[in-house]
């Protein structure tokens, strides 16, 4: 028999045996024993964070750049509240997180002790599944089942609480068994009837499309490869939600950008039209179908998810195919080639390109440039056009405006490299997601497209990225206001601006200085460029106040309530249809 | 609020749904924190271990919703890690529904014999009895006890406890997973 070993450092072990080589976290009375064991741990790199909240960011950053789990540890009670909006996000945008929180000694739990918060209850409905862990014999099988739920099936996040008494108490340690991961095994393989019935539609299309999201980047590498293979082949036409931008290059002609609210017209307009939707990796989210009775209305659908539940969720699909779609394309790719009826590009799809090219020359993402005010959208344009060339850029957004019009004008060639809040749309995910990112790729450029508002959020986190040297670039888009808030007070509120003007707003650049990083302002376009190439040059975490036009809005939109086709280009009253009562309701 | 609404057209029916669980703490709370976050409606719930060895437990749920949301119950129900088997009995499974109840009616005279007529004609039995009372014990489909209960109210009806709905496939056949 082994030695025995303390809980703390059973953790320890359990996460070597794992792999996990950085965590995120912020100490307490009631993680002492591990931090105990940290203290002299070779193998784990400890990031202190300055809020619980960037530590679970920062892990979803690492997780999402680098496809590994990402792993925190806080203390109970207080430790574990400030990371419900972290957990939430997560568990939104299916992000692989194993979160270890210290808990009140097992005697005292249901005392209102010191500290002592329902961990398991406060986390249930935001993690993919949480233990409370009793015994010091069931923390090794626990911590390995975490690990595998965590990053199996549809990834998430989980929460093992460990009581301090049970940290000290001696077990034995026991590595990770096939045993222990029966109690998970999600279905991975496609059923190949469904497959067949999916790739028969698929060929009989006139107006297809492909509807991709974040299920593909989940899936990994050879998932992406996949879909490139098989979109390729077929010469349709694909666009993307904003979670699965880079899954396909941006460069592509057949990729039309982004679909939903804030979507390309021609992607919008061919979801809109398409009589074959081939959604791979999507959950038909709000955002992208918009109204729902007037979603796609002609189109046979088709919906490959690894989440049963994703199906007939909000959309009736006609060909439902559950399992990993790395398999799933594989097995397409195969059964499509059998099927070779035709070659690739063949004129059967045609007019449907020819529709499509129509809706490509409206040049939906042109905006009024101005002489010497920077547009938001320019400034993204000239951040895109000096970074582009450096291979490995990596981009993490706040949530607003500034998120749209990143995923909008910065194009994105490669899975992993675009990291945002998508389902919960968090402000304040940007900054200690983008310190994530750079601990995952330490040579890599990384930038932190910011908001203002947003940006304040977590700021306390530059104090991390100095701590560590970690150069991410925070490059905040700041036009006063909480634009994407004012964007809605205008066309719905009738003007009525209500607390959404960014008030006593800090000087960035002596922020920057009192947190010893470097802060850069631009003010106009004749000197964006240069202090652009500034920011990237200088090694160090930078806060870059870049002023924009104020009451710039961000277009397309599909306004509360409409459908695809009824798109707004710009701000222009003619265009704009009026919004219902009712539909103000809608969020 | 989402974005727009679910233009679920369907009619809402009752579904009578089984969730074999493992039985460790808080699985219960899994399962009606699921009900309540997500808006579904519970009509009934029972819940009992029925393997000791296997710790695993059986959850019986009457849920209501329209087709869309029966089977959004089904799949959500399925996801959780800590269930094995999601059968719904309410889809062409031949089985057989019970529910108990016990059935307190205090009066005198007239209604009191008539009481006891009618336990008798429903097999309801006597658990408890007084000189102005009784406890009735009545099994049957949930519609039997809601008759029952409807023709107590008259004759000094006092209180009712209802274990809620239970079910179990016809025949040999079993819906356990192999
Ligand atoms: C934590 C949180 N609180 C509130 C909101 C609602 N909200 C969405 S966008 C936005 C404004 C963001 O302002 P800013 O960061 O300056 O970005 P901009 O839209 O101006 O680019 C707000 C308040 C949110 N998404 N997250
Ligand atoms: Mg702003």
């Amino acid at each position: 028999m082994s030695r025995l070993k303390s809980g703390a450092q059973i953790v320890l072990q359990a996460l070597i045996d794992q792999k996990v080589d950085t965590i995120f976290g912020y100490p307490g009375g009631a993680v002492l024993p591990i931090y105990d064991e940290l203290f002299s741990s070779e193998d784990i790199r400890h990031i202190l964070v300055r809020h619980e909240q960037g530590a679970v960011h920062a892990a979803e950053g690492y997780a999402r750049a680098s496809g590994k789990p990402g792993v925190l540890l806080v203390t109970s009670g207080p430790g574990v509240t400030n990371t419900i909006t972290g957990l939430a996000d997560a568990m939104m945008d299916s992000t692989p997180l194993v979160c270890i929180t210290g808990q009140v000694p097992t005697p005292l739990i249901g005392t209102d002790a010191f500290q002592e918060a329902d961990t398991v209850g406060i986390t249930r409905p935001c993690t993919k599944h949480n233990w409370l862990v009793r015994s010091v014999d069931d923390l090794p099988r626990i911590l390995h089942q975490a690990f595998h739920i965590a990053t199996s099936g549809r990834p998430g996040p989980v929460v093992v609480d460990i009581p301090k008494d049970v940290q000290f108490a001696k077990g034995n340690y026991r590595r990770p068994t096939p045993e222990m991961l029966k109690c998970y095994q999600p279905q991975l393989k496609g059923d190949e009837t469904a497959i067949e019935e999916a790739v028969d539609l698929m060929l009989s299309a006139r107006r297809p499309i492909f509807y991709t999201g974040g299920g593909v980047i989940n899936s990994g590498g050879r998932a992406c490869t996949l879909l490139r293979e098989l979109v390729q082949m077929s010469g349709y036409p694909i666009t993307s939600t904003l979670m699965g931008l880079g899954a396909y290059p941006a460069s592509d002609p057949q990729w039309l950008g982004m679909v939903g609210m804030h979507g390309n017209w021609e992607a919008n307009h061919a979801m809109h039209k398409c009589d074959v939707m081939i959604n791979i990796g999507a959950r038909f989210d709000d955002r992208v179908t918009g109204r729902l009775d007037a979603f796609s209305p002609h189109s046979k659908k088709i919906h490959v998810d690894i989440d049963p539940s994703s199906i007939n969720k909000n959309v009736r699909v006609d060909v439902p195919v559950v399992g990993d779609c790395a398999n799933i394309l594989e097995v397409m790719i195969k059964v499509w080639k059998d099927k070779a009826v035709r070659p690739s590009g063949s004129h059967e799809v045609e007019d449907w390109w020819a529709q499509i090219e129509q809706w490509r020359a409206r040049k939906c993402l042109a905006y009024q440039d101005s002489g010497n005010v920077i547009k938001p959208q320019y400034a993204l344009e000239r951040l895109y056009a000096l970074t582009a060339n450096r291979r490995d850029v990596y981009i993490s957004t706040e949530v607003g405006q500034h998120q749209m019009w990143a995923a909008q004008y910065y194009h994105f060639q490669e899975p992993r490299h675009w990291v945002t809040s998508g389902g919960l749309g968090t402000m304040g995910f940007g900054l200690p997601a983008a310190i994530g990112m750079q601990i995952a790729h330490p040579d890599k450029l990384v930038v932190d497209v910011a908001g203002e508002a947003s940006a304040l959020m977590t700021i306390q986190e530059m104090s991390t990225a100095v701590q560590y040297n970690l150069p991410i670039k925070i490059f905040i888009l700041n036009n006063q206001y909480m634009g994407m808030v004012r964007q809605w007070q205008e066309l719905i509120h009738g003007g009525r601006y209500s607390h959404s003007y960014s008030e006593s707003l800090p000087d960035f650049v002596a922020l920057a200085q009192a947190f010893g990083a470097h802060g850069i302002r631009a003010e106009n376009k004749a000197e964006l460029d240069s202090k652009i190439e500034e920011m990237i040059e200088i090694d160090k975490p930078v806060l870059f106040d870049c002023r924009v036009d104020p009451h710039e809005n961000c277009f397309p939109m599909i306004p509360s309530g409409a459908g695809h086709s009824e798109m707004l280009l710009s701000a222009d009253p003619d265009e704009r249809t009026a919004v219902s009562k009712e539909d103000k309701t809608l969020v | 609020m989402a974005y727009s609404p679910v233009p679920d057209t369907g009619e809402s029916e009752r579904h009578v749904i089984t969730v074999l669980v493992d039985n460790e703490a808080g699985v219960l709370a899994r399962i009606a924190g699921l009900f309540s976050g997500r808006g579904y409606n519970i009509d009934t719930l029972t819940v009992a271990e029925v393997d000791a060895d296997a710790h695993t437990s059986l959850i019986t749920v009457a849920a209501i919703g329209t087709p869309m949301v029966i089977e959004q119950i089904k799949a959500q129900l399925g996801r959780l890690v800590p269930v094995r088997e999601v059968v719904d009995f309410s889809m062409d499974i031949p089985h057989v529904e019970r529910e108990m109840a016990l059935v307190k009616v205090v009066g005198t005279g007239e209604k009191r014999v008539e009481a006891l007529r009618l336990s008798d004609a429903f097999r309801a039995r006597v658990l408890d009895t007084t000189h102005s009372s009784f406890v009735f014990e009545i099994t049957g489909a949930s519609d039997k006890i809601d008759a029952f209960i409807n023709l107590m109210r008259p004759l000094g009806l006092q209180e009712i406890s209802r274990t809620g709905v239970t079910a179990i496939a016809r025949g040999a056949n079993t819906n356990e997973q192999e």
